[in-house]
């Protein structure tokens, strides 16, 4: 079975929430992905969402942005990612889902791509820029290679075509949170029950929520709503203040897990 | 040519053949959706066809002329050259066209704030002139690299009433520019528009900016007809992203006999990140919205461009001209800066016109073709826009 959907059918069997950190691949090279990956692991984290950096991220705010710049000086491709995938896979079992640009599987060629991701352990893909109406045959492929598709469903979208989404998504539907591009927010949006609420009217799959979420206590607050709490940019600014330093895991870790501690809780 | 109508693009997703598309983050899916919705009911409401002609003409200056550029056309001993001018065109170039037709919709829509991208500056003039005309407030981006090149254009803007932000982000120019009012326009896509300032994006920006400009083509025919009482057989026009080439070229593309070439900025030669030539050295990709060529690496990423011209100094080209270089309909080619700025300074030397970077890609290919075409060819360049912009940067470059 898909890591993912097991994860999740695990954590609502023990009516546990669920938490996916984000990290930026490479950032500030891919030797500590690796090592912050296994960390996250053991720290309880349910899904890592790995983001393959891009020229062009114009889903992210600066942060991740930033963190892109920084994956791409130290070298990483695509191909990269994979092979540190495969890399965490031989002491690891976390999910892990690639958070991508279209282009780059474009360029390196949609089928091979997911068929090697497969091959490498990934276990999901949201590719930011590809709605479900350019995506046919992409969809085909990943069902193939037994990946889940995970699709956004922002504020902005309407009501049928969240049942569009629920119905070709797999693996969880991710709600962002707020109309923006990611990044810390020192309130979340209280329209989060709402949404969530609409959402589950049109399906089974769990609802993770993201953007914009930054502390503990926001991850407590959201978890109330959601069967999972995505946080990436407040992760990724304490590895960009570690740099390379060589507290850089136990550090991160060490705020990984409040935020972990925190969704476990709620 | 009768194959061209016939396969009815863009279709209804905003498809040319494989390229074009909506690839934008969901955010912006609905609002694409609904901008796409208000433009087809705009395109049936006469009032609103009306007013788009009204300000053309009242506010714009439209038609623009077109100008039997003699002096030009002994020099080079050939062809018989006609010049469009959207030189003459309020706010000095063609972007105009575009920006008054988006600004009307926006109007429709209720938006109240208005954001934009530009490169040479052009676009975010005409933008923020629009803007100002209407009562909207407007934000533009433009890289930090283009802000110092196109200074004159800076003050414009804010002369206008505009916030002008320079993008520090990548090499500083247009590319970030764009990333950086995407990133805007996802977060407040409730109250604004964004004005798109060239044919290219998610759909439905490449049908709609257009058709806001084949008001260019559409006169120019007429022109030609009264002037020749014949068709031209030669059109030629700058592309970066592609709207004003577009803009000359559509109403005639039914005319088999009517030649056509897109200029791509050749920069210092096609060398890999010195020039946005992407027929040359590109390929096709996925970039801000849609599927075409793109300059890119290896892996995907996109590449380094570089252009005297702001204007055409961007890493990906139109989708419907990429569509129009499979059918065989358009052809493309590319002029260096350092023919650019020769056709630069012959344009003002032997017309008294002084064009932009942008337009004098298009008049060093015509410096070349022209002289091996008989007397009797007709060719038009789309002059795209005035060169005021310009005149410190060429100034510096040839030590004037």
């Amino acid at each position: 079975m898909n890591r993912i959907v097991e994860r999740f059918a695990r954590l609502s069997r023990e009516g546990k929430k669920g938490f996916v950190a984000y990290i930026g691949a490479g950032d500030p090279q891919l030797a500590a992905t690796r090592r912050l990956a296994l960390a996250f692991d053991k720290a309880g984290v349910d899904v890592l969402e790995l983001g393959v950096p891009f020229s062009d991220p114009l889903a992210d705010g600066l942060v991740n942005q930033l963190a892109a710049q920084r994956g791409l000086e130290s070298g990483t491709t695509p191909a990269k990612v994979l092979a540190t995938v495969a890399a965490i896979r031989k002491t690891s079992q976390i999910p892990i889902v690639l958070y991508i640009y279209f282009n780059l599987i474009h360029r390196y060629g949609m089928e091979k791509f997911i068929r090697d991701a497969a091959q490498a352990g990934v276990d999901g893909m949201l590719t930011l820029d590809l709605p479900p109406e350019e995506a046919e045959v992409y969809e085909a492929l990943m069902r193939k290679a037994g990946l889940c598709n995970i699709y956004l469903i922002a504020p902005t979208t309407p009501n049928d075509r969240m049942e569009l989404i629920a119905k070709r998504c797999a693996g969880f539907i991710y709600y962002v949170s707020r109309e923006g591009v990611t990044g810390m927010q020192t309130e979340v949006a209280d329209t989060i029950s709402q949404m969530t609420k609409k959402i589950r009217a049109h399906t089974t799959l769990p609802v993770a929520v993201g953007f914009g979420i930054s502390t503990p206590a926001q991850a407590k607050a959201v978890a109330a709503s959601a069967d999972a709490v995505v946080v990436g940019s407040a992760i990724v600014n304490q590895i960009a203040l570690c740099g390379r330093g060589p507290d850089l895991v136990p550090r991160v870790t060490k705020f990984v897990k409040s935020l972990v501690q925190a969704v476990k809780k709620s | 040519m009768s194959s061209i109508a016939a396969k009815k693009v863009p279709d209804a997703f905003g498809h040319f053949g494989r390229y074009g598309g909506r690839y934008v983050p969901e955010t912006l899916m609905h609002p694409l959706q609904q901008l796409e919705d208000e433009y087809a009911r705009a395109q049936q409401d006469p009032e609103f066809q009306r007013d788009y002609d009204y300000y053309l003409k009242e506010f714009c200056g439209r038609p623009t002329p077109l100008y039997f550029a003699e002096r030009l056309t002994r020099e080079l001993g050939g062809a018989k050259i006609y010049l469009k001018r959207e030189d003459l065109l309020h706010t000095g170039a063609h972007k105009i066209n575009n920006c008054v037709g988006q600004i009307l919709l926006a109007k429709r829509m209720g938006k109240t704030r208005i954001i934009a991208e530009t490169g040479a500056g052009q676009h975010g003039v005409a933008t923020a002139t629009v803007a100002a005309m209407f009562g909207f407030e407007c934000v533009v981006y433009m890289g930090a690299v283009d802000c110092e090149r196109q200074e004159l254009n800076v003050f414009r803007m804010k002369m206008l009433g505009a916030e002008v932000v320079p993008v520090k982000a990548g090499q500083q120019t247009l590319k970030e520019a764009i990333n950086e009012a995407m990133r805007d326009w996802v977060t407040n896509v409730r109250t604004t528009h964004y004005i798109l300032g060239t044919a290219y994006g998610a759909h439905p920006y490449p049908l709609m900016v257009r058709n806001f400009q084949r008001v260019i083509g559409d006169e120019a025919r007429q022109q030609i007809l009264e002037k020749e009482k014949r068709l031209p057989d030669l059109l030629v026009a700058c592309v970066g992203g592609g709207s004003n080439a577009l803009g000359l070229f559509y109403p005639f593309i039914e005319d088999e006999s009517v030649r056509m070439v897109g200029v791509e900025a050749g920069g210092k030669g096609i060398r890999a990140g010195k020039h946005a030539a992407r027929f040359q050295g590109g390929s096709l990709g996925v970039l801000q919205g849609t599927r075409s060529y793109l300059l890119q690496d290896k892996s995907g990423q996109i590449q380094l461009t570089h252009s005297i011209s702001a204007g055409l100094d961007y890493a990906a080209v139109g989708p419907e001209h990429a569509w129009l270089r499979d059918q065989k309909r358009v052809d493309y080619t590319y002029a260096t800066d350092k023919h650019a700025l020769e056709a630069f300074m012959k344009l003002a030397r032997l017309e008294g016109i002084i064009p932009a970077l942008e337009s004098a890609h298009a008049i060093a290919e015509v410096i070349v073709r022209a002289p091996k075409l008989g007397k009797d060819c007709l060719v038009i360049i789309n002059l795209s826009g005035r060169g005021d912009k310009d005149v410190s940067q060429v100034a510096t470059k040839l030590n004037l």
